[in-house]
C-alpha cells in the first residue's frame, strides 16, 4: 500500500504539526498552510489574501528585513502561494538550516505585526499590481478565466472573484486592513506545519514545539459556507481580447474536493483532453483539425468545484463548430460511458501519477504540501491512500454518471474569447462581459 | 529551552553529499549508456541525449530540428501516431521531446516494471520514426498555428526579437520553432536528412536513472537499443560549436505593442561557451545580478521600486558563445527608469560598486549549500548527467562544484563583470507601447531606438 507515513501532534496553541521522515537526501522541507484564501475576503477587497501573502516575505519583528536573505544564503529554495481556499509557504533547506527555517517561519507567524509598515504595504501592492499586469492584463486570454469564474458564481459568492482580485480593490486597500487580516487568520490555530525529509521525527516534533509553542492562539475561524444557486441555463458570454485566434471556454459547477464525483470528473478531464489518445484531442485537433489545442480540468476546491474545457479554433474554423464537436463527445460519454481501453489507460496513468507524487519532499505538490492539503482540507493528513483508492475504484459507469450529472448542456457557462472587433465570431446569443 | 529571538540561529556544519556514481557501457552501434542507481520510488527516468538542436538548423530552414523532434513521435516502428500514444498511456509512461539550441533530448519517465516496454517505444521514436507525409502536413500546420499564437504573447515576441538582435545571421539567432516562411518551405526529405545526421546513435548518450541495479539499467538500455542501426547514412560527430556572432543589429530596439499594460524587457550580451574556465565565476556573478530573489536587480526593481513582479537573469552558456540575459516585465510608465537602473546595476559591478564581501559570501553559499537539492529526484540526476554528456565534462564535475565555487573571489567576479558587461556590447529590447515608452526613453538619454517589425 502506497502511503506517506507520518507522526503528528497538535500544540496547545492549536498548531497542527506533522512530520514525515525521508532520509535519502540531506534536505528538509518546511511547509506551512494557513486556512485562509480569497474565499475569506470581504466585499470590495478582492485580491487581499494574496497581497497579504506578499507581506509575509517583508520581515518580522526579530528579523525586520527581507525574508529571503538568510534562507537563500543557507541554500534554501522557498516560495508561497494563495488560492481560493488556503495560503501556503514553504522552504526546502539543507538539514543544517532546519533551525533557521523554523525560526524564520515562527517569527513571521508570531511577530509580523510590529514589522508591518505602510511603506512595505505600498511597495508590495505595486508589485502585486505588476503581477496582475504580467499574468492577466498583458497576457493573451489572460482575463478569460476571470470572466468564466465570475459567471459561474454570483456576486458575493466566495469564489466569484479570482484570487488575484480586482486592481481597483487592491488600490483601495490599506495597511490597517492587513493588520486586522493578520490577527484574524494568521495564527497557530488556523495553521498547519509539516516537516518532511532527512530528520528524526521525534527531534522534528521537539523543534516544532520549541519554535512555535509560545505563539499565542488566535480566535477560531468560522468555516465559510455558501448557498450557491444552480446555473440558469446555457449562459453565453463574449469577451474581446488582443488575440489572433478565437477560443471557447466552457464551465460547469462540479462536486467539491473529495466529494462524490470529484475524482471521477478528474478522470473524465483526462480522458477528454489529456494526451493524443484523448477524445477531444483526437476528434478536434488530430482528425478534424478544427482546433489548435484543447484542454480540460476538474478544478477541485473546498466549497464547490468547477469543470472546464478550453479549445482554440484553428484559422478558418468557428467556435460554433468546436462547441458542437465538444458537446457531441460529452453526450456520447454521458450515454455510453468510457470504453475499456480508456479505463485501462486511466488506471495506468493514475497509478504512475500517485507514485511519482512521492518523488520529492518539498515545494508545491511535494509530500509535505500533500500532507498539509489532506490535513487542512480534510482534517486528516493520512488520506493519501484513500485519495488513490478513489481513482482505482472509479468504474466506467461512475465516470459516465458523473459526466451525465454534472456536464449538462443546459447548465453551463460558454465564454467566447474573440479578437478585438470580431464579436461576430462568438457563439450565437453571447452577451458581452466586462472584466478588467 | 526558550528560543533566542535576538538573532536567527547559526547553521550547523554543511551536510555531506554523496554524488551518484555513473556506470557506463557502449553498444556496438556506438550508443553510450550511462546508469545511476537512485532508490526513491519504483520509477525510472531515461534521457536520450542527441547532441544536435536548433543551432543545427540550416540557415534557410530555422525550425527544422524542432519540427523533426515533434514529428518523431507521430508514428514510429509498426505503430501509427495514435497507436504509439495508446501504448505509452497504457504503461502510464510519459515521453517528452525537447529541442534546445545545442541538443535534442527524449525524456521518458515510467514505473520501473514497465521500463523495457517503454524504452522499446522510445527507441522506435528515436530510430524508426514513420515520417508519414500526412502526419508531416498536420504537424507543420500545428506549428504554423502555434506561431500565429506566439504573436499575441509579449514574452515570445521579445525572446524572438532579442535573439535576432544579438545573433544576426547566426545559428543561435532564432527560436527553435523557426519562422513561418521556413516552416512553409520545409520538406519531408529535409526532415529525413536531418534525422539521419542528428539522431545517429553513434553520437548519442542514453542516461538511465532509477531504482534498479546499474547493471540491470544498462542491460535494459542495451535490450532496447542494441538492435538499432549503427547510424544514419550521413552520420557524423556532434556539429561544430558555433563561432562568435558579428556585432548586434542594434543596441536599443523596440517592438511596438499598442496599449500594452507592461513593457517586456530584455537586456543582455553575447558571452562565452560552457567550457570556459570562468564558469563558476559567472555563476556567482549571476547570483549577484539576477540569479536569485536577493539579487541586486530584483531587489532594486521589485523590492525598492515596485516596478515589476520580478527580474531575473542567467548566463545561458552553450557549446558556442551563449547569451547573458536579464529579463523583466515592468509597468509601462517605468520602462525607461527600469532600463536605466538595470544597466546601472550591471555597470556598477564593473568597478563603481563591485561585489561586496557579504554579497559574495551570500552568492557562493546559495550555490554551494543549495547544491544537494539538485540531486533529490531521478529526473534531476538524469538532467545533471545529460549536462556532463553534452558538454563532455568529467565525472568529478559534481564533486568539484562546491570547492570551485568557494574559490571564486571578489576579484574574479569583478573581472568577469568587466569582461562581459561592456556597455557597448549590451543590447536592450523593449516590447511595449511606443507612444508611452519612447518619449521618456529619449528624455532619459537612452540613445537611438531602432523600431522592429515583429516577424514570425
Amino acid at each position: 500500500m502506497l502511503d506517506i507515513p507520518f507522526v503528528s501532534d497538535t500544540l496547545d496553541n492549536g498548531l497542527d504539526v506533522i512530520v514525515h521522515e525521508d532520509r535519502r537526501c540531506p534536505i528538509v522541507a518546511v511547509n506551512v498552510w494557513y486556512h485562509v484564501g480569497s474565499k475569506n475576503e470581504v466585499p470590495g477587497r478582492t485580491g487581499f489574501a494574496h497581497l497579504f501573502e506578499h507581506l509575509m516575505f517583508e520581515g518580522s519583528a526579530h528579523h525586520d528585513r527581507g525574508y529571503f536573505h538568510p534562507l537563500q544564503e543557507a541554500g534554501a529554495a522557498l516560495n508561497g502561494s494563495t488560492n481560493a481556499d488556503r495560503t501556503n509557504y514553504w522552504e526546502v533547506v539543507p538539514v543544517n538550516a532546519l533551525d533557521l527555517a523554523l525560526w524564520m517561519e515562527s517569527d513571521r507567524m508570531g511577530w509580523l505585526l510590529p514589522a508591518l509598515t505602510e511603506a512595505k504595504f505600498n511597495n508590495q501592492r505595486d508589485v502585486v499590481l505588476n503581477e496582475r499586469r504580467q499574468n492577466y492584463e498583458n497576457r493573451p486570454y489572460g482575463l478569460a478565466t476571470m470572466a468564466l469564474v465570475g459567471a459561474l458564481h454570483p456576486a458575493g459568492h466566495p469564489y466569484h472573484s479570482l484570487t488575484i482580485g480586482s486592481a481597483e480593490d487592491l488600490r483601495a486597500s490599506d495597511v490597517d486592513e492587513a493588520r486586522a487580516f493578520l490577527a484574524r487568520y494568521y495564527h497557530p490555530a488556523n495553521a498547519s506545519l509539516v516537516l518532511a525529509g532527512d530528520v528524526d521525527a521525534g527531534r522534528a516534533l521537539e523543534l516544532a514545539r520549541r519554535y512555535f509553542g509560545d505563539i499565542p492562539a488566535g480566535p477560531a475561524v468560522a468555516p465559510v459556507t455558501v448557498d450557491a444557486p444552480p446555473l440558469a441555463g446555457d449562459v453565453r458570454l463574449l469577451l474581446e481580447d488582443r488575440v489572433e485566434l478565437p477560443r471557447l471556454y466552457l464551465g460547469w459547477h462540479s462536486p467539491a474536493h473529495f466529494a462524490d464525483g470529484d475524482a471521477e470528473l478528474d478522470m473524465v478531464a483526462d480522458l477528454m483532453a489529456n494526451g493524443k489518445t484523448s477524445r477531444l484531442y483526437r476528434a478536434l485537433v488530430y482528425e478534424r483539425r478544427v482546433a489548435t489545442e484543447v484542454a480540460a480540468s476538474q478544478n477541485s476546491r473546498e466549497l464547490s468545484s468547477f469543470f472546464q474545457i478550453v479549445a482554440t479554433a484553428s484559422p478558418g474554423h468557428s467556435l460554433a463548430e468546436l462547441d458542437a464537436a465538444i458537446m457531441e463527445e460529452l453526450a456520447r460519454l454521458a450515454s455510453d460511458g468510457p470504453e475499456e481501453a480508456e479505463m485501462e489507460r486511466a488506471a495506468a496513468q493514475a497509478e504512475a501519477h500517485f507514485i511519482l507524487r512521492l518523488q520529492t519532499v518539498g515545494g508545491f505538490g511535494g509530500k509535505s504540501d500533500q500532507l498539509n492539503a489532506y490535513n487542512v482540507l480534510l482534517g486528516d493528513p493520512g488520506r493519501f491512500g484513500e485519495d488513490m483508492a478513489r481513482y482505482r475504484g472509479a468504474s466506467a459507469d461512475r465516470l459516465r454518471r458523473a459526466a451525465a450529472t454534472w456536464l449538462r448542456p443546459s447548465a453551463r457557462v460558454a465564454l467566447s474569447v474573440v479578437p478585438d472587433g470580431r464579436a461576430d465570431l462568438a457563439l450565437a446569443g453571447a452577451a458581452p462581459v466586462a472584466v478588467s | 529551552m526558550a528560543v533566542d529571538r535576538t538573532a536567527p540561529p547559526p547553521l550547523g556544519a554543511d551536510p555531506k553529499l554523496e554524488f551518484p556514481a555513473i556506470h557506463r557501457d557502449q553498444l556496438a552501434n556506438g550508443l553510450r549508456l550511462w546508469a545511476v542507481a537512485h532508490h526513491a520510488v519504483p520509477a525510472t527516468t531515461a534521457i536520450l541525449l542527441l547532441p544536435a538542436g536548433a543551432a543545427s538548423d540550416p540557415p534557410d530552414r530555422p525550425g527544422l530540428a524542432a519540427l523533426t523532434g515533434d514529428l518523431a513521435d507521430e508514428g514510429a516502428g509498426e505503430r501509427s501516431a495514435l497507436e504509439l500514444h495508446d501504448a505509452l498511456a497504457r504503461l502510464g509512461a510519459r515521453l517528452d521531446t525537447d529541442v534546445g539550441a545545442d541538443a535534442t533530448t527524449l525524456a521518458l519517465t515510467v514505473l520501473s516494471r514497465h521500463l523495457d516496454a517503454a524504452l522499446d517505444l522510445a527507441a522506435d521514436v528515436a530510430c524508426r520514426p514513420a515520417f508519414d507525409e500526412a502526419e508531416f502536413e498536420r504537424v507543420r500546420e500545428r506549428r504554423l498555428h502555434r506561431l500565429i499564437q506566439l504573436r499575441d504573447q509579449p514574452a515570445a515576441v521579445a525572446d524572438r526579437a532579442f535573439l535576432d538582435l544579438l545573433y544576426p545571421d547566426h545559428p543561435y539567432g532564432h527560436l527553435a520553432i523557426g519562422t513561418e516562411e521556413s516552416l512553409r518551405a520545409l520538406t519531408l526529405d529535409e526532415v529525413r536528412a536531418l534525422h539521419d545526421r542528428a539522431y545517429a546513435l553513434s553520437g548519442a548518450t542514453l542516461i538511465l536513472v532509477g531504482d534498479g541495479d546499474p547493471k540491470d539499467l544498462l542491460a535494459a538500455g542495451a535490450r532496447a537499443f542494441a538492435g538499432r542501426p549503427r547510424a544514419g547514412r550521413a552520420a557524423v560527430g556532434p556539429p561544430a560549436a558555433p563561432s562568435p556572432p558579428g556585432p548586434p543589429r542594434a543596441r536599443f530596439a523596440l517592438v511596438h505593442r499598442p496599449r500594452a499594460a507592461q513593457s517586456e524587457l530584455r537586456l543582455g550580451c553575447v558571452t562565452t561557451s560552457r567550457h570556459t574556465p570562468e564558469y563558476h565565476a559567472l555563476l556567482v556573478l549571476n547570483m549577484v545580478v539576477g540569479g536569485q530573489f536577493v539579487s541586486r536587480v530584483n531587489l532594486n526593481l521589485r523590492e525598492r521600486r515596485g516596478y515589476t513582479y520580478g527580474a531575473r537573469s542567467a548566463f545561458d552558456l552553450r557549446r558556442g558563445p551563449g547569451p547573458f540575459l536579464l529579463q523583466a516585465s515592468v509597468q509601462t510608465d517605468a520602462t525607461a527608469e527600469a532600463i536605466r537602473e538595470a544597466l546601472g546595476e550591471l555597470d556598477d559591478l564593473r568597478g563603481a560598486r563591485p561585489v561586496e564581501d557579504a554579497e559574495l559570501e551570500a552568492a557562493r553559499a546559495a550555490l554551494t549549500r543549495g547544491y544537494p537539492r539538485s540531486f533529490e529526484t531521478a529526473g534531476q540526476i538524469a538532467r545533471a548527467c545529460a549536462q556532463l554528456a553534452l558538454y563532455e565534462l568529467p565525472d568529478e564535475y559534481f564533486v568539484e562544484f562546491v570547492p570551485r565555487v568557494r574559490a571564486v573571489d571578489r576579484a574574479a567576479v569583478t573581472a568577469v563583470a568587466r569582461k562581459y558587461f561592456v556597455p557597448e556590447a549590451l543590447v536592450t529590447l523593449v516590447v511595449g507601447d511606443r507612444e508611452r515608452v519612447l518619449p521618456v526613453a529619449e528624455r532619459a538619454g537612452l540613445g537611438e531606438v531602432a523600431e522592429l517589425t515583429p516577424t514570425a
